[in-house]
């Protein structure tokens, strides 16, 4: 599935939801979900610290896809980390650095990706990016 | 005869329009007051009557408004004078906060009085405020900053003080009330002690003019400083009460206008207190505020309202260690009611967020007091502060919204 295939599934998903504590406990179960964090990847130069919640992001290249692992220690963080996961991970560099991650708003998850948030969310977006372009430059060397 | 009168809280909260307001369709429950606290219609009437019939700019002026709004200044700093009971009214320089206040000391007292190697005693539960411009001075100087630890109940170890203060300590600043903990510290000891051996003493009163009476001369503090909007005032004012000697003797931190006697290119003279501290035009509208805010305390009754907060406190202490896995950090016998607190194996960003939906605002994370988070090995603590117009309603509904966040968590 395309990045973009991916965001319109999860808010399909997202839009059975009638009210915060739905989707909250969905981000919850999601948070479980989240395939686990190799803890030697847990490095001082994977973190991302937020004013509030700590973010862990980690990538590898796979073929010509950009691999993420990722883990947070607060629970709704981690709900949305999955989701950026799904929607991102497995992907091109090419592809994740030109993404436009409209499901966030979608969703009504934006607040959370707000720089006055300081959970680490929008510093790991702008890191996969980083990623993603560093890993394109080295392909096209 | 002393007249007793109920205190009201209703009455008190129909006097605060943002009460009335709902966030998410629920009413609001802003239990975030250590962080600022709402306005009284007083204080937004008189804001606004400022900018609509009277603004100006003052101490420059000839004409009418600039005179009359002037007086207004100068009257305010006279009841800030009051309600802290300074000795002299030209001992409160009117500052843009806390924070404000605590930089203009620690640069200017800094500048006259610390040499290399000296020394400067802060406290382990300081907010960031009073610990990086002390930190900052102690570079510039080359000189040491020494911390005064606290127990685990969040009670600060005065005792080791007296071992502490050397023939090289030029200052000691502390907090009277910790904004993460609530502990009411033992400032008057502190200061007893710290006098003992000639060295002045900051407060930093931040969390505690909006609680108790405050009475610097009795406390016998050489600084006091706060923040207008922490104590129902307007947001970007705030207060340094200096004693004379010091402030005579301080060199000013700011140049420019106002602070002035006599400009030529080859010098200037200093204006006299306390206008040596304060250049530029000064945030009069907030000033005004502040005082307009210290009124509205003083026709309640500051007594009246520690008495109200003493009794919420009580309930909310009970209702929330009767929850199961909810610790409480802080458990002074002197405290006031600000509850920093965390729910075993749920992270405060996720309680925070939770309570947020239900129309409850608190804080969440290390409340700029990293080195207190350290003490107790945490990053941080979801913190209720309570205000005057808090209700034990308001603390039930907090409490029903932590068994629902245990649930969803749990």
């Amino acid at each position: 599935m395309t990045i973009d295939e991916k965001q319109k599934e999860i808010i399909d998903e997202f839009s059975l939801f009638d009210d915060w504590m739905d989707k909250y406990n969905y981000l919850i179960e999601l948070s479980r979900d989240l395939p686990e964090m190799d803890p030697k990847k847990k490095t001082e130069e994977n973190l991302i610290e937020g004013c509030q919640s700590k973010v862990w992001l980690d990538a590898q290249m796979d073929g010509d896809k950009l691999v993420f692992m990722a883990d947070s220690d607060a629970i709704i963080t981690k709900g949305i980390i999955a989701l950026l996961i799904r929607v991102l991970s497995g992907q091109k560099p090419g592809e994740i650095k030109n993404a436009d991650l409209y499901f966030i708003d979608q969703i009504g998850l934006k607040e959370n990706l707000s720089p006055t948030r300081s959970n680490g969310l929008l510093s790991m977006v702008n890191k996969i990016k980083a990623y993603a372009m560093a890993y394109e430059l080295k392909q096209n060397e | 005869m002393t007249q007793v009168t109920a205190y009201d809280v209703n009455a008190i909260r129909r006097d605060f329009p943002i009460l009335q307001e709902q966030v998410y369709d629920k009413p609001l429950v802003y239990l975030d007051n250590a962080a600022t606290t709402q306005k009284p219609r007083a204080v937004i009437d008189r804001v606004s009557g400022i900018y609509s019939k009277k603004n100006s700019n003052i101490h420059r002026g000839v004409h009418y408004l600039s005179t009359s709004l002037t007086d207004e200044y100068e009257q305010a700093r006279r009841e800030v004078q009051q309600f802290i009971h300074a000795r002299h009214s030209h001992e409160i320089i009117f500052t843009t906060g806390t924070t404000h206040s605590i930089n203009a000391v620690a640069y200017s007292f800094g500048e006259k009085y610390v040499r290399e190697g000296d020394e400067v005693i802060i406290t382990e539960m300081e907010h960031h405020a009073n610990i990086v411009p002390w930190q900052v001075l102690c570079e510039r100087k080359k000189a040491r900053l020494k911390i005064l630890p606290f127990d685990d109940r969040g009670v600060l170890l005065v005792d080791e003080l007296e071992k502490m203060i050397s023939s090289q300590t030029r200052i000691i600043a502390v907090n009277h009330i910790s904004n993460s903990l609530g502990t009411i510290n033992d400032v008057e000891k502190i200061i007893r002690i710290a006098h003992r051996h000639d060295v002045p003493v900051l407060v930093d009163g931040a969390q505690s003019i909006q609680h108790q009476t405050i009475d610097v001369r009795q406390m016998d503090c050489d600084f006091y400083v706060f923040s207008g909007h922490k104590v129902y005032g307007p947001n970007g004012a705030g207060v340094l009460y200096g004693k004379e000697k010091w402030l005579e003797e301080m060199p000013p931190y700011q140049t420019g206008g106002e602070m002035i006697q006599k400009v030529t290119f080859e010098g200037t003279t200093y204006n006299e207190l306390p206008f040596k501290f304060e250049a530029g035009t000064p945030n009069y509208v907030g000033a005004i505020g502040t005082a307009e805010a210290l009124r509205y305390l003083n026709r309640i009754g500051i007594e009246a309202i520690a008495g109200h907060e003493e009794q919420l406190m009580q309930y909310a202490s009970e209702r929330l260690k009767a929850i199961d896995g909810l610790q409480i950090y802080g458990s002074s016998d002197e405290k006031i009611s600000v509850f920093s607190f965390l729910i075993d194996g749920i992270h405060h960003y996720d309680t925070g967020m939770v309570l947020d939906k239900m129309g409850i605002a608190v804080r969440t994370g290390h409340h700029c007091t990293e080195p207190l988070m350290s003490h107790f090995n945490i990053d941080g603590t979801v913190r209720a502060s309570l205000a005057m117009y808090n209700t034990k309603d308001e603390i039930d509904r907090l409490h029903d919204a932590l068994l629902k966040v245990k649930q969803m968590f749990g």
